[in-house]
């Protein structure tokens, strides 16, 4: 697939039409609480089993009832699935909103309303705007629902007028709701009624005046619909975890609860009445991660969920963690803040919260997954490294990750065994002896700065220590001996340096001829293709580097450096926290001073155009 | 495990140096070591195999006692206020393991409180030690939340504020041993210790333990002096283990025989009273009645041995451990995991 690039000027003319396939972004602006969740999915999962390329997500505000979310679907036979910045579609449910989602179309976008809730009149006086108006209320009045549930079937209206006007294929949609609805036959003929009210009155009074239309195509394969959340759970089950302590936080409670739902179905020890994972819903964040590593000390595979707020809280322990090198995994689903800050949008602010996370001289071990098939894998593996490393280890998501619903390729079954790292059994403490090794927990027998560890019940009359978060000789005796805490501590730093080969790489793309450097990490690279394309019509060749994990590959970034004459960073943050991270690793002399930074903080999710015209500006091209 | 040597061991074949620890560093005559003295000889009395024996602690001088107990166990030593939490995952992580956690009354009763009303009411199976001193010792001396209103610290400040109650505390959030004991007081202790031991729950030891550098002046209500006069013993206590006969000490018929879950049993004989350990309110009313007359009642002072504790209600004690859980333990079958990803096409 070779995509023309969607033009980079800010506005599409509104004449003469020209008939789009299978590329448009569509939303639906509803009420927080009034069912339209349902009706959203089963129209983006309509388009995704007609094997169209597309992307969900739900901006949703910090309440439960009341407020408004908007549903947005990108569907684009590119491949194109980060946010659009403009909307080619909307549907209006929201009075409170209306107004000021007519007045924040482009120039000859589709509108489309329930006339019996909204009035026409921002349309009317908008002018431009292709019009669909539609009595909702009306079209259901026939369907046998008191008037609570009608509130909610009123969704499927626009379902089936957006279903009719697209030509979404109707035995897809039919499929998809028997499929949400499962063994509910009276929830299926129902939802289908209203869903074909709406495909009636569409066909009976809306004349076609867009000019879109979707196809089937066999672009998604095999490919799964999934939340990052749900897809990071069940790497976290297959990871082998067993301990989880968490606090409920968005956006990172899904995770959790997907966990919990998994393990109930596939933990179960059905003999003994048992549960082969052990859940804690604790009364902080500070409890969660002194569960966490109170588990990993005594060796179980343990995790908890948070999002920034919650790190701020855990850092005293994460410490303590690092210094007295226990493991334990911590999942932030990033959010906006300071503070509670936007509490359901999304943003990678915690970059250097999470690698630096306590007082004193730490860092800790970072995985930045880009996508479903990431979160599930770096969730998998995050416990081989925190078992390895013996020391925390962050997988940082974001709420677009997370919460949003990406297309992925399912994962292969996991075969590989655990890395449980270096635990000393009492018959390897046997053999260090009889080699003549003394051992020690915190010496390095193996000149890689990883110390051996027993865990508590090893009956070895050699095993048992101390561990403490206080000054401490390589056994584990207490100490405040200055040459003494300066070797462990350079001993520790050996030991995290080690992982700078060992985590997941970075992954350059190329071009050839390229002179600018892009590098990004996590959810941003949902946009990058799309923004290369852009900046190559615009005459603009660009390489891409993805970081996938901190401490950074040094040698690969100062190669990325020494190759381009420019690099991009692109982040979705303020202050450049990787960036900064990178400058920290940069000793090429001048490889500083080709940094440009692209930084994107709105909340929402980083779309194509902000990337390609932040470079297209430092490239002089704006 | 027995070497050449004169030394007696129990009935473990361990001997009493398997559950001394390194030599303390507290303050000659802090009431911190007599209690570390008496986790020794209980532990060696009960036979416990040292090396499942999980000691954990947060910040503060009674923190550091872990440290001078059991060294063939193996201690974690947490943040301040932080045990109860690190108590959990290590129990969850390993069932087996006999956890006992030791705080003081700033590490519970101020930093730690959150953690510790949460640890009572999951009733975790644990011995939780508060060696209570009235004051922060290690910070030289600031007041703890334990400390009586009207005390005075060394320096002449007046406490201007109520003091937490622990045992009250711990019986109104749910717990299901609380006892009062005193750092003096080797015979009581050692039988609590014990009975901690044999509970299956959170066992709340609050162990009125003078810090003789910084409380131990006229005008402290948590003095060696001020505590001997004011202790009030609400019972007498035998602890007999499952391989004892009961001595003849406490005669059956004048007591409360209360049989643990391992088999012991405890004898509980009220001292000029017939309060029954099992009785919640009474407990609260005698705490409440205690406090007005500027008593401090030890003992064991309620009991509810028959509640389940976290890890039998989160039927999470499998034939395995959690630490011991391996691939097969963990992961679905092939057709499980895709049947489970099919649900997403
Ligand atoms: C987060 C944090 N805040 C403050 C301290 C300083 N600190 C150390 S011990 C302690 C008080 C200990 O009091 P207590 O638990 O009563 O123990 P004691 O020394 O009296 O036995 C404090 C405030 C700390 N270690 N950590
Ligand atoms: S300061 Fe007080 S509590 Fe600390 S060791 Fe000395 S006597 Fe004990
Ligand atoms: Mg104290």
């Amino acid at each position: 697939m070779n995509p023309p690039p969607e033009t980079l000027t800010a506005s599409q003319p509104s004449t003469p039409l020209q008939l789009t396939v299978n590329d448009l972004s569509i939303e639906a602006a509803t009420v927080n609480g009034t069912g339209s969740q349902s009706a959203n999915n089963i129209l983006a999962k309509s388009l995704f089993r007609m094997g169209i390329p597309m992307a969900a997500k739900n901006l949703f505000p910090s309440n439960i009832q009341g407020l408004p979310t908007w549903f947005t679907i990108r569907a684009s036979k590119h491949g194109y699935t980060a946010r659009k910045k403009e909307l080619d579609w909307l549907i209006g449910m929201n009075p409170t909103t209306w107004e000021k989602d007519v007045a924040n179309l482009r120039p000859g976008a589709v509108v489309m309303w329930n006339s019996n809730e909204l009035s026409d009149a921002p349309v009317k006086a908008r002018g431009d705007l292709i019009a669909y108006p539609i009595p909702m209320n009306d079209c259901i009045k026939g369907v046998a629902a008191d008037a609570k549930l009608k509130k909610m079937l009123v969704n499927m209206v626009y379902v089936g007028a957006v279903t009719h006007l697209l030509g979404i294929e109707e035995e897809v949609v039919l499929k998809v709701i028997a499929d949400q609805f499962k063994s509910k036959q009276k929830a299926v003929e129902i939802n289908v009624a209203c869903l074909r009210a709406g495909m009636e009155y569409a066909k009976a009074s809306l004349p076609k005046k867009d000019p879109y239309r979707v196809e089937r195509m066999d672009a998604n394969g095999n490919k799964i619909l999934i939340e990052g959340n749900t897809i990071a759970a069940l790497g976290c089950l297959m990871g082998g975890v067993t301990v989880m302590g968490w606090y409920p936080i968005t956006p990172s409670s899904s995770l959790a609860e997907a966990l919990i739902a998994l393990a109930k179905k596939h933990r179960v020890d059905a003999a003994n009445h048992t549960i082969r994972f052990a859940d804690v819903q604790c009364e902080d964040e500070l409890a969660s991660i002194g569960l966490v590593l109170g588990a990993g000390w005594a060796g179980a595979r343990s995790m908890t969920t948070t999002a920034g707020p919650g790190i701020s809280l855990m850092s005293e322990f994460v410490g303590l963690g690092y210094y007295a090198e226990l493991p334990g995994v911590i999942f932030d689903v990033q959010r906006v803040g300071p503070s509670t800050g936007l509490p359901t949008r999304t943003a990678q602010g915690d970059v250097l919260a999470a690698a630096f996370c306590s007082h004193g001289d730490t860092e800790h071990l970072v995985l930045h997954p880009c996508s479903p098939e990431e979160c599930y894998e770096f969730a998998r593996i995050s416990f081989d490294y925190a078992e390895r490393y013996q020391t925390p280890v962050f997988v940082l998501l974001d709420l677009d990750l997370g919460m949003n619903f990406w297309m992925c390729e399912p994962p292969s079954y996991t075969t590989e065994a655990f890395d449980r790292g270096k635990v000393l059994s009492p018959a390897k403490l046997d053999e260090l002896k009889a080699a003549g090794k003394k051992w020690g927990r915190y010496l390095d027998m193996d000149g890689d700065g990883i110390p051996w560890r027993p865990l508590p019940g090893n009956p070895h009359p050699d095993a048992a220590y101390f561990t403490r978060g206080s000054g401490h000789d390589e056994y584990a005796r207490y100490s405040e001996d200055p040459e003494v805490y300066r070797r462990n501590l350079d001993r520790l730093r050996k030991k995290i340096e080690g992982s700078r080969t060992t985590l997941p790489q970075p992954v350059l793309e190329t071009v050839p001829g390229a002179k600018v450097g892009i590098l990004a990490y996590g959810s941003t690279n949902n946009a990058m293709r799309e923004a290369r394309d852009q900046l190559a019509a615009a005459g603009v060749k660009s390489d891409y580097l993805r970081i996938r994990a901190t401490p950074l590959a040094t040698a690969a970034v100062e190669k990325f450096f020494k190759e381009h004459e420019r690099v991009y960073i692109v982040e979705q943050n303020r202050d450049g926290q990787m960036e900064l991270m990178i400058r920290q690793v940069l000793t090429t002399p001048g490889a500083v001073d080709k940094i440009r930074p692209v930084r994107h903080y709105t909340g929402f999710p980083i779309d194509a155009r902000t990337i390609s015209d932040g470079v297209l500006a430092g490239e002089g091209k704006r | 495990m027995s070497t050449v040597t004169n030394e007696k061991t129990n009935r473990g074949g361990f001997k009493l140096s398997d559950y001394q620890g390194l030599p303390s560093t507290l303050c000659k005559g802090c009431g911190h070591d007599n209690i570390t003295r008496n986790i020794v000889q209980a532990y060696y009395e009960l036979g416990l195999e040292p090396h499942n024996v999980v000691k954990t602690s947060g910040i503060g001088c009674s923190s550091k006692t872990p440290a001078y107990f059991v060294h063939r166990g193996y201690g974690l030593n947490s943040v301040h206020g932080r045990m109860p939490s690190v108590s959990v995952g290590a129990k969850l992580a390993n069932h087996h393991l006999q956890v006992i956690g030791v705080s003081g009354d700033g590490d519970t009763a101020s930093i730690g409180m959150g953690q510790f009303c949460h640890l009572v009411r999951r009733n975790v199976d644990m011995v939780y030690v508060v060696e209570n001193n009235g004051v922060y010792g290690l910070t030289k001396g600031q007041f703890s939340a334990t400390s009586e209103r009207g005390a005075k610290s060394k320096i002449g400040e007046v406490n201007e504020f109520t003091d937490i109650d622990l045992c009250a505390l711990t019986i109104t959030l749910g717990g299901t041993f609380v006892a009062r004991g005193f750092s003096n007081d080797a015979k009581q202790m050692l039988a609590l210790i014990k009975a901690s031991v044999a509970h299956r729950g959170t066992a709340m030891l609050d162990v009125i333990s003078p810090c003789v550098t910084f409380n131990n002046h006229e005008g402290s209500t948590k003095s060696i002096h001020y505590v001997m006069e004011h202790d009030i013993k609400l019972n007498e206590l035998g602890f007999v283990s499952p391989w004892e006969q009961p001595t003849a000490e406490i005669k059956p018929g004048e007591a409360v025989e209360i049989p643990l879950p391992d088999g012991s049993h405890l004898i509980v004989r009220g001292v000029n009273n017939n309060h029954d350990p099992h009785d919640k309110f009474a407990a609260l009313q005698l705490l409440e009645e205690s406090r007005k007359k500027g008593e401090i009642l030890t003992g064991l002072i309620y009991i509810a041995e028959k509640e389940r504790d976290l890890n039998t209600a989160m039927r999470v004690n499998n034939p395995k451990t959690m630490a011991q859980m391996d691939e097969a333990d963990c992961r679905p079958p092939k057709e499980a995991f895709e049947k489970y990803l099919n649900g997403f096409r």
